[in-house]
């Protein structure tokens, strides 16, 4: 054999084995994320939840060029009848896969947004979504990809075609289980926890075998009478507790710990009945990857009656000499918690807050006996739907900067008495916007190590847009109004923006293929992505 | 799997079908449970009940009383838009107002109702409605007023008739209590129709104008001015931009309008609502 026959077989044999490995996505490339910058593996593009990317090709000189480099219409109804696109896609070697409401899943050319392949997942019409058929998208691990369905089922689709490799129904969806969430890879496993916090679900953190869908733990987050916190209910309570994982948690694998996050105890505004602190609603989780066994917690809000659930992502910080979980709380606290010691360091307001003037001794802030909802309502900052919410926060190392959508609300909470009947709603109060409520909303900067307010960029209304930001010194966000917003990370001048002609409900992500950055977030029914000319 | 390529459309189909064929039955069902006439009527256990239903289901458009809220109409009225009588409203109540914002009972962000509890809200709304009395003014003089004295058509729509700046009141008589009519033309900034909050701007060359809001975001802003001109401007190149919980609408105290043609223009409004 001829030496230049040989090096071209060589050569034929190596661009084989590369197509080969497209899609192939291996646990130490999660872990490694940030060696692959053009990739976005999870929900929060990395396992710390930074929501960050090293990218730095669009920067705050060059952002004013930003254009549109294509659409892609998830074809869910524009009236609204679906909930919104809350999803924040995945890119991997030049592939993008997502998800939509009711079920829709799609894989994309991320260079120019056209289909690859869609799936559609049929809904039973008895599905007992609180609050939108809504999906925040996948996790993908070999060569699946992963999500949740509102009939509770976990799914593995073939990443290259979209074909159904396992189904597993996790739970009844009719006893008011859906999945709404984006799952989490991590080692072998898919880490999926429920929503239903408002029908009286017995909340859990799942794990999966990635190959088979075998369940391989269940950590219940309501445990029951003997378990340690089972005495943090009332009678039989335990066995309608909510307390449901509906936003994707934060792995660190230096320890091999999960860090999730739970939300509200039910009935959400009716403390009656379940007397106690309601262990583990409104919590941070960290379990064991493994065994799904329970490390450490820490408990945001006891005994919740505001429907302040905790699911906001548990980020992991590494700074000033310290390792730590900081959360910016629904309830209006941002959290910093030391993962060494397992202590709470502070809990700093970043919005208004009016039900609380004093703290216990951790150090959490502890609510005023005058906060409970009544039946002739009470006002109370914020409102049911927080200061945050389950839109994502991002982390910038560089600016040394957490950013986080806020809002002000306050709300009338009432209470009202309420049977609990299986896959029926089971709220116990009615919650109404104040006479005098700002409903206004902001992008805040804080410092990390104190809470500390650094800058603030105002919307005009309350705003459920997710951060993003990169290393070419910005950060992007949306509203509402369906403006899509880049910011100077360092100062929040606004760089550039863009009117997609739907509510911005979702958070951004980045990626390259062919040497180019593009950014992408979904608004109203499409999915977006930008780019320089 | 359901791929959506056209290869699998005929799966696609199949599914399509099996879940119709479920929706046609539990359809069937539904119609075979449905009742007219309101299995607890007066009784005031159900009523309590339907109070709290009411509280958790209801209030957040019709008002914690039923009186009516910013979206919801008053419900403690015995003229109801969309039908009074027992069948009618739990028609109403179990599916919805289509084109408008009541949703359906089942399945709607923070509305969930079965039919016993549909029924125990329709006892309740029955044991607080009020019977009011057929209007004592006189529609045609208030028609005539509304249209010319006291200059109301000037800012407000009534059938597709009159100006722009202020609510349509064509629906306001069956959607909104008396009382809360007569403030808002007692006291029109005492609590201001969303949307119709008054603005006042200046433009980067000192030109200023009034007028309301028809949208803005943080970066443009659209308005209509007194002369009912659209203002299409953008913040950044505004000296000032001011919005005042001050009606533009003035207050017509018993000196600007007696009681007498208040009637009349009540009972003109509630004649034009009840069409």
């Amino acid at each position: 054999m001829n030496k230049l026959l040989y090096n071209s077989l060589i050569v034929a044999a190596l661009g084989w084995c590369a197509s080969n490995a497209i899609g192939q996505v291996t646990s130490d490339r999660l872990v490694n994320s940030s060696n692959e910058p053009q990739n976005w593996f999870m929900y929060s593009g990395d396992y710390s939840g930074h929501r960050f990317s090293t990218l730095k090709q669009i920067d705050a000189k060059n952002a004013g060029s930003l254009v549109t480099k294509w659409v892609y219409q998830s074809g869910a109804p524009s009236d609204g009848s679906n909930g919104r696109f809350e999803a924040t896609p995945l890119a991997v070697d030049g592939i993008l896969y997502g998800t939509a409401q009711d079920g829709r899943v799609f894989a994309l050319d991320a260079r120019s947004g056209r289909p690859i392949w869609r799936y559609e997942r049929p809904t039973p019409p008895d599905i007992r979504p609180c609050c939108g058929r809504v999906n925040r998208g996948l996790a993908i691990l070999g060569d699946k990809v992963f999500f949740g369905t509102l009939d509770a089922h976990v799914m593995a689709l073939d990443a290259k075609t979209g074909h159904i490799i396992w189904d597993v129904a996790a739970v009844d969806y009719k006893q008011g289980y859906s999945f709404t969430v984006a799952p989490l890879a991590v080692k072998n496993l898919i880490i999926m926890s429920p929503a239903g916090g408002e029908y009286g679900i017995r909340g859990f953190v799942d794990a999966y075998d990635a190959n088979t869908g075998q369940r391989k733990w269940r950590f219940y987050t309501v445990p029951e009478p003997g378990q340690p916190g089972g005495e943090t209910w009332e009678g039989e309570s335990w066995k309608i507790g909510g307390a449901p994982g509906w936003v994707t948690g934060t792995y660190d694998p230096a320890s091999n710990e999960i860090f999730w996050t739970t939300g509200n105890p039910s009935p959400s505004n009716r403390g009656e009945g379940r007397a106690g602190d309601n262990l583990y609603s409104n919590t941070l989780l960290v379990l064991d990857a493994d065994t799904g066994k329970l490390k450490w917690h820490f408990q945001f809000t006891k005994h919740d009656t505001h429907d302040w659930d905790a699911v906001e992502v548990p980020m992991l910080v590494d700074m000033g000499g310290k390792h730590l979980v900081v959360q910016a709380n629904r309830n209006g606290f941002f959290y910093i918690i030391d993962r060494s010691t397992k202590k709470l360091i502070s809990a700093t307001p970043f919005g208004t807050v009016t039900w609380t003037h004093s703290k216990d001794a951790e150090g959490r802030p502890a609510p005023d006996k005058d906060a409970e909802p009544t039946f002739e309502g009470r006002r109370i900052c914020p409102g049911a739907a927080g200061v945050t919410n389950w839109f994502s926060p991002a982390f910038n190392p560089q600016t040394g900067l957490f950013y986080v959508t806020a809002n002000e609300t306050c709300n009338i909470f009432s209470a009202a008495p309420q049977k609990y009947e299986q896959g029926n709603a089971y709220y116990g109060s009615a919650y109404f916007p104040a006479g005098d409520s700002p409903e206004l909303g902001a992008v805040r900067a804080l410092d990390p190590l104190s809470g500390k307010k650094k800058w603030e960029f105002e919307h005009v209304t309350t705003s459920a847009a997710g951060l993003l930001s990169t290393a070419g010194g910005v950060t992007f966000t949306g509203d509402a109004q369906g403006n899509f917003i880049l910011l100077d990370a360092a100062s929040g001048k606004v760089l550039w923006h863009f009117q997609t002609g739907g509510e911005v409900h979702a958070g951004p992500m980045t990626f390259a293929v062919d040497g180019k950055q593009y950014v992408a977030v979904a608004a109203g029914t499409s999915l977006y992505a930008f780019g320089l000319p | 799997m359901m791929n959506l390529m056209p290869g699998n459309l005929f799966r696609l189909s199949a599914r399509v079908v099996r879940w119709s064929a479920v929706i046609t039955v539990l359809a069937l069902m539904t119609g075979l449970e449905a009742q007219d006439h309101n299995p607890f009527a007066n009784d005031p256990a159900a009523a309590e009940a339907g109070k709290y239903h009411f509280r958790i289901n209801c209030a957040l458009c019709h008002g914690l009383g039923a009186h009516g809220g910013g979206r919801g109409a008053d419900l403690t009225r015995a003229n109801k838009k969309h039908g009074n009588s027992d069948a009618e409203m739990v028609r109403t109540i179990h599916d919805g107002v289509p084109g408008t914002d009541m949703p359906a009972a089942l399945g709607s962000i923070g509305v969930e109702m079965k039919d016993q509890e549909i029924w125990q809200v329709i006892t309740y709304l029955r044991s607080i409605e009020v019977r009011t009395p057929p209007p004592t003014g006189d529609a045609a003089h208030g028609k005539a007023i509304f249209y010319g004295a006291a200059a109301c058509s000037k800012c407000h729509m009534v059938e597709g008739k009159g100006g722009r700046l202020g609510p349509d009141l064509t629906s306001v008589g069956t959607s909104r209590s008396l009382e809360s009519i007569i403030q808002s033309i007692r006291e029109p900034s005492k609590e201001l129709v969303s949307g119709y909050e008054t603005a006042t701007v200046v433009t980067a060359d000192g030109k200023d104008a009034k007028g309301i809001v028809m949208n803005e975001d943080r970066f443009s802003v659209q308005m209509m001015d007194t002369s009912e001109r659209i203002l299409l401007l953008d913040r950044d190149k505004l000296r000032s931009f001011q919005k005042s919980p001050v009606s533009l609408m003035p207050p017509y105290n018993t000196s600007a309008l007696n009681e007498k043609d208040l009637q009349d223009i009540l009972a003109y409004l509630l004649t034009i609502g009840s069409k």
